[in-house]
């Protein structure tokens, strides 16, 4: 596996933890009311949204280079 | 009398990698088990604790803003070294010294906060034989904390180590085999992501559940 396929790895695990991160904030803004936590929660699937799109940029600027 | 290792540049017929591909594969997976070994060790005693000795993240003190910062440190890490071996592929150096020191820089920034972190604990006298909530209880929260972002640390510090030497020294052999400097970076950042993944699961295991 190159260093392409394992970073597009990387990526899709980095966006799972983001959208997942984003779940956590709003929903311990829900229990404790930490405006800080919903603030982080926000913004993190902002950053799900913004590395799925770095994702596709990645994809199309190494289109010649090889998976293996 | 020199030995030349085969298949350094092109790849071997059998395997389909070159040998230093290969061979920081087969690191890695001794790596997983590594750190594997660690992650069931922290769900085996996470199961078996009392739920009044088992803080979440939160409860525990650990930042979780500043752990996000960290992670956010070493995700754009993992841009910028998958960029300078890009930059290699386009034959582009300048790029490369670039984005490659970005990548140190941002390996030691993360190391800095993580030093301000473990400061911010000792201050506090928590340490890794310390219980929860009180310093006497049998908790093992700490000290799995600590092993795991230690163990973690230390890794960050081997690759900023030998992405300094690549960066200083090892970038020389741009001159007279492009590819096989090419190969090394690729191999380096195999590492360094490993390293960075290894953060995204300890990110959400430690601080947020």
């Amino acid at each position: 596996m190159s260093l392409k396929a394992f970073h597009i790895f990387f990526i899709v695990m980095s966006i799972a933890l983001a959208f997942g991160f984003g779940v956590w904030g709003t929903r311990d803004y829900a229990q404790s009311g930490s405006v800080v936590h919903l603030a982080l929660g926000v913004g993190s699937f902002l950053g799900s949204a913004a590395l799925a799109f770095y994702g596709v940029w990645f994809l199309r600027k190494l289109k010649d280079v090889s998976y293996l | 009398m020199s030995v030349v290792i085969p298949y350094q540049v092109e790849p071997h017929p059998v395997t389909g990698v070159t040998s230093g591909k290969l061979g920081i594969w087969l690191f890695l997976a001794s790596e997983v088990m590594l750190f594997g070994a660690l992650f069931s060790s922290y769900v085996l005693l996470r199961v078996g604790a009392a739920v009044e000795n088992w803080p979440t993240g939160v409860e525990a003190g650990l930042n979780v803003p500043i752990g996000t910062a960290n992670t956010l440190v070493l995700i754009t890490s993992s841009i910028t070294m998958v960029m300078a071996w890009a930059s290699l592929k386009m034959d582009n150096l300048a790029a490369f010294r670039r984005y490659f020191g970005t990548t140190i820089a941002l390996g030691l920034v993360f190391l800095v906060v993580k030093a301000f972190e473990y400061s911010d604990k000792f201050g506090h006298h928590i340490f890794p034989a310390t219980g929860w909530p009180e310093a006497g209880d049998p908790s093992v929260f700490y000290g799995l904390y600590f092993t795991l972002t230690g163990l973690h640390a230390l890794h960050v510090i081997l690759g900023i180590l030998v992405n300094l030497w690549l960066l200083f020294f090892g970038v020389a052999l741009w001159k007279t085999d492009k590819e096989r400097l090419t190969g090394r970076i690729e191999i380096a950042g195999l590492y360094w992501h490993f390293v960075d993944l290894v953060w995204i699961f300890l990110f959400p295991t430690l601080y947020l559940l």
